[in-house]
């Protein structure tokens, strides 16, 4: 009992710095990334090739002043952060990164938890994340955040939606929500290749959960200065950072262990194929944003409801006929 | 050892709660709320009967499953009326709805 | 106390507490937010029950969608939900009698009654359980569900339309 519980909280510590650790150099390949895509270095001062810059970043907004705006709820103020950066961290506590190694003479899964839900669990830690960005804008006390708040709330709900026609899919084709059993089912193939129209819908409905160029409509700085962050600063500001860019690794996990076969992969050892997975599609996500530019919002909420909805749909209709 | 009565005892105290907030609050969508607190303690009665006393075919947990959505219908209905009723009369309080026509 | 236990007592205070602040609040973004640890709460008694579908449901519906979309409405009609408003009307002290009374009487008669010993078991997986459950005994329930969903959102949709 005690050893489990060890393990456990062993690999919650281990998986809690790789988490962050990953977030701020992945802020850093993004800068360097969109450096290089608009002809320029990007950051390469601190550090041989810029890479003690998240660490300056770091030391620099968490010695900076702790403040709320007049009329802030100061409740609501500081427990939006706390609950978007908890929401965006308990999703992997079920995605599995490989399957069972022989570690230190006892055998580990390399997940915290096999859960027959596990799917539906994503899908509901997602929209508690609404709550973040919905009570960050609203406890501002101010018009831009309250506007972004709300355009993002409308956002992520609708394109939730699609996201989960999508994936359910997929849990057609694998005939379980477990996702270590879906990782499992792709062993022969991956799901992409039987579900490229799911992917196509999941992917787009994976970019405008996240926010990110092209539907960075939330915080679309010429109109919105930045939208429900915008007045927050310090370690709060640096909570909502890190949850948006955990977003993009935690899309990029969902796509590699839906879609992409997870752990499987020829010679390189399971977990070195997840976390190239995952890199691909943070590249990806990237270099989009570095090349298309914003939509406009009906055009954003009628790709959401008109087009990836009843794609999506008769998607699913197509695919559980084949399957009968 | 936790047995069903502990179950029922805290549902119905949920219960009452929801039933307080429905008969004092003014506001419809607080109304909704209190609603919303009813349903989710008669949801825990369905699931907790299911443990102890009918487990074979988790009869409970459907019907849990269909209160849920219907409370979504319910949800979605009851604000839509909302909004519609803050556009025409600016105003969600039941005991200031009075007007037969919009 | 073993754990079950302990377990079971921290969510029944952590739905009581969140039911007292969703009605009691004169901030109704504040009732709203309260919802929220009082729908995690009952989710956790799924747990405790064993009922992992309906937990995962209670996760993505309620406390993803429905308790969003009251936020969402209270923050669109600011001008009659503000704190300016009051929000309690004159029955209070009948209310409180009246749910005082039903709830003793509730604990009255439920503690009376002898409950036997837990009968049987619940089957193993439990998602394939339900959705079996759902689409052989109960499809006729299922269905009729389907429509009221269906009437749910033609209907909110004609009302909250705005006129041309």
């Amino acid at each position: 009992m005690t050893a489990v519980v060890v393990e456990a909280l062993l690999k919650s510590a281990v998986l809690l710095f790789v988490l962050l650790t990953a977030t701020a150099y992945e802020v850093l390949l993004e800068r360097k990334l969109l450096g290089r895509f608009q002809v320029r270095y990007g950051p390469n001062r601190v550090g041989p090739w810029g890479l003690l810059q998240p660490l300056a970043d770091g030391i620099k907004l968490l010695t900076k002043e702790d403040f709320a705006p007049a009329g802030a709820d100061r409740v609501v103020y500081v427990a939006a952060p706390v609950l978007l950066m908890t929401v965006a961290l308990f999703v992997y506590a079920v995605i599995p990164f490989g399957p069972e190694v022989e570690l230190f003479g006892r055998r580990v899964t390399l997940y915290l938890a096999d859960v027959n839900t596990a799917l539906l669990l994503v899908l509901g830690a997602s929209s508690l994340g609404v709550y973040g960005l919905i009570l960050g804008g609203w406890s501002s006390n101010s018009k831009y955040s309250l506007l972004g708040g709300l355009r993002s709330s409308a956002q992520v709900i609708s394109y939730e939606l699609s996201l989960a026609l999508a994936v359910l899919a997929v849990v057609l084709e694998a005939g379980s929500l477990s996702l270590v059993r879906i990782v499992q089912a792709q062993e022969q193939g991956w799901f992409v290749l039987r579900q490229p129209v799911a992917f196509l819908v999941f992917f787009l409905s994976a970019l405008a959960e996240t926010n990110r160029a092209p539907f960075d409509l939330p915080e679309a700085e010429q109109e919105l200065v930045a939208g429900y962050q915008t007045e927050y600063g310090g370690f709060k500001f640096v909570m909502f950072y890190i949850a948006e860019y955990l977003a993009m690794i935690t899309q990029g996990a969902l796509a590699a262990t839906l879609f992409l076969g997870g752990w499987h992969g020829p010679l390189l050892p399971p977990v070195v194929w997840f976390v190239l997975k995952v890199l691909l599609f943070v590249v990806v996500l990237i270099w989009i944003r570095a090349t298309v530019p914003r939509v406009r919002y009906d055009q954003l909420m009628g790709l959401g409801w008109k087009v990836l909805i009843p794609v999506a749909l008769l998607n699913l209709l197509v695919s559980a006929v084949l399957l009968l | 050892m936790i047995g069903l009565s502990h179950y029922l005892v805290l549902s119905s105290l949920l219960f009452g709660l929801g039933l307080y907030g429905v008969l004092t609050r003014r506001n419809a969508v607080a109304i909704l709320m209190g609603i919303e607190l009813m349903l989710n303690a008669a949801n825990v009665n369905f699931v907790a009967f299911t443990r102890f006393v009918d487990p074979t075919f988790v009869r409970g947990h459907v019907a849990a499953l269909i209160v849920i959505t219907l409370a979504a219908c319910e949800a979605v209905v009851g604000l839509a009326l909302v909004i519609n009723a803050y556009r025409h009369l600016e105003t969600v309080n039941v005991d200031q709805v009075d007007l037969m026509k919009g | 106390m073993n754990a079950e236990a302990l377990a079971f007592y921290a969510l029944a205070a952590m739905v009581v507490v969140g039911g007292g602040l969703v009605v009691q609040s004169r901030n109704l973004v504040h009732a709203a937010v309260s919802l929220v640890p009082t729908l995690l709460g009952v989710a956790g008694l799924y747990v405790l029950l064993h009922a992992e579908f309906v937990t995962a449901i209670q996760l993505l519906i309620y406390v993803g969608a429905i308790t969003v979309l009251i936020l969402f409405v209270i923050l669109l009609t600011e001008g009659a939900t503000g704190l300016r408003v009051p929000q309690r009307n004159e029955q209070v002290p009948l209310a409180l009698v009246v749910s005082g009374a039903l709830v003793l009487l509730l604990w009255a008669v439920l503690l009376r009654v002898p409950w036997g010993p837990p009968a049987g078991t619940l089957p193993p997986y439990n998602p394939g359980a339900v959705g079996r459950s759902l689409l052989m005994p109960y499809v006729l329930a299922f269905e009729v569900t389907s429509l009221v969903i269906l009437a749910c959102l033609v209907g909110a949709i004609v009302i909250a339309r705005r006129e041309e």
